[in-house]
């Protein structure tokens, strides 16, 4: 396909622009050519949808390996009296060493040995499959310190309290102490979720098509950086400020029972 | 092992925490009805052997048996029988994420497997006799700390105990508060409940108790009727303690 050029475009353009001075034609003629010219938005709409899916599978594999890993720490680190079950010291210790890696390797590589050592994905759904995985197994390392700080914060009489009615350990976590950690990690939470939700910009190492390639290839197809890049920014801004905003009504539901 | 009557049978119980050995083999025997008074100095071990009881602490020696089974056993399933032994703390410590209600009905409904309607029926009728009905919806941190305890004791209550384990229900509370959950005690012991209570109010023990024990140094030193306990006290160390707090 060949590239747009300003002069053709302005020859068919309606009179009133060519009324505007010439900065603000080039700069109408470049959002033009970003996203409306060969139906480009598509591009961007499709790669929105993949980066939106993406941070969707990873939070969500993301909590849920954060609240196990967290759980396996505090359980081990509750038994002061006696021999700890082996189980819970295999588990404790697998924690331990998933955690220093996930943390100790930069995402970007994780992402290249995941799609080109271990699972190298074949089909698309099998590649976007590998994204969520990837990030998602990052993320875990993450939260589940920063569960664990929350479930730490709650007073041990309040565990206590639970133990004496006759609910045991997994049980006084999930009824009990967790709901309370929650409302209190709920900060540091949302600062994980939007750095997961902006590291999804890296999974174009493994050719997933998200936002972030796609405005490099608007890039290569116009010649033009200025307008894809920036609208990209602004894009992930938008995304960032929903987040906080549904965080934000979260934390005031949770809330509740403060007042 | 046990005369029918015995609820709670502890042997030679034994509690360090580290190089601290805290409890250093207490005997007691607990009749069905009986209320305990346990008293002592700060750092007597009156607390810790309360907590063993219910297993909060892990007893380093001895037994406990309740209901027939040693307890201390950690090859025992511990929750079943803490369903069975109530326990009221100091601090209250109720849920603050729950309702009242919420917090009474919770264990019944997990744990007991009661329906959520019948359970807040127990619920409500508890909270009638405390006279807290009409705080059934409130949160924990909207009521008074003496509210917040008879909420705590009659959250216990709500498991149908066969025991209640009461650790300093009142030292928390300021004292105008004192009075009303007192008042819940005494009811629930003319009801006959077995209760075992770590407490410094000496009027109340005196009152209410059947047994006044002493625990000193990780022993029981001296046990006996309130009467004579307090009229007619024989260790030195609890004529001394009696002498500084009455």
């Amino acid at each position: 396909m060949s590239v747009l050029k300003f002069a053709t475009w302005i020859e068919e353009a309606p009179n009133w622009l060519l009324k505007m001075p010439e900065g603000v034609q080039k700069f109408l003629f470049q959002l033009y050519q970003t996203f409306i010219h060969a139906d480009r938005w598509k591009l961007f709409l499709n790669g929105l949808k993949i980066t939106i899916i993406v941070t969707i599978g990873a939070l969500i594999l993301g909590i849920i390996i954060g609240l196990i890993l967290a759980i396996i720490r505090t359980a081990y680190e509750s038994i002061t009296v006696g021999k700890k079950p082996i189980i819970l010291r295999l588990l404790n210790t697998f924690t331990l060493i998933y955690i220093t890696i996930i943390r100790g390797t930069p995402m970007m590589v994780q992402l290249l040995i995941m799609g080109f050592v271990i699972m190298v994905p074949k089909s698309d759904t099998a590649t976007l499959m590998c994204g969520i995985i990837t990030l998602g197994i990052n993320s875990g390392a993450y939260v589940s310190e920063v569960v664990r700080s929350g479930l730490i914060s709650i007073p041990k009489s309040q565990s206590e309290a639970g133990r004496s009615l006759g609910f045991n350990f997994y049980q006084t976590m999930w009824y009990v102490v967790l709901p309370q950690a929650i409302k209190n990690i709920l900060p540091a939470l949302g600062n994980e979720m939007i750095t997961l939700l902006k590291d999804t910009s890296l999974v174009s190492v493994i050719a997933l098509r998200d936002v972030t390639k796609q405005a490099q290839n608007v890039q290569n197809l116009t010649y033009n950086a200025l307008v894809p890049y920036i609208s990209l920014a602004v894009i992930y801004l938008v995304m960032v400020m929903g987040l906080q905003k549904i965080l934000s009504m979260l934390e005031k539901r949770l809330r509740k029972s403060d007042r | 092992m046990t005369a029918d009557n015995i609820v709670i049978s502890v042997k030679g119980l034994k509690k360090a925490f580290g190089e601290n050995q805290v409890l250093k083999g207490i005997d007691i025997d607990i009749k069905k009805g009986e209320v305990v008074v346990v008293i002592g100095a700060s750092g007597s071990g009156k607390s810790t052997f309360l907590r063993c009881l219910n297993c909060l602490e892990d007893p380093t020696g001895g037994s406990i048996y309740f209901n027939g089974v040693d307890i201390a056993d950690i090859s025992v399933d511990i929750n079943i029988h803490r369903q069975k032994m109530g326990m009221v703390f100091q601090q209250f410590n109720l849920f603050p994420h729950m309702t009242i209600l919420k917090n009474m009905t919770i264990a019944p409904i997990k744990l007991l497997k009661l329906s959520k309607t019948e359970a807040e029926d127990r619920a409500l009728s508890l909270l009638d006799r405390v006279g807290l009905k009409d705080r059934a919806e409130s949160y924990p941190r909207q009521l008074s700390g003496g509210q917040q305890q008879r909420v705590a004791i009659v959250r216990a209550l709500c498991m149908n105990p066969t025991v209640m384990l009461f650790d300093e229900p009142t030292s928390a509370l300021d004292p105008e508060m004192v009075g009303e959950v007192l008042e819940v005690m005494k009811n629930l012991a003319k009801e006959g409940m077995t209760m075992v209570i770590v407490t410094h109010e000496m009027g109340f023990a005196k009152e209410v108790a059947d047994r006044v024990i002493f625990i000193d140094d990780g022993i029981i030193a001296e046990q006996n009727s309130p009467k004579e306990f307090f009229e007619n006290p024989q260790h030195p160390r609890l004529k001394e303690f009696l002498a500084k707090v009455l």
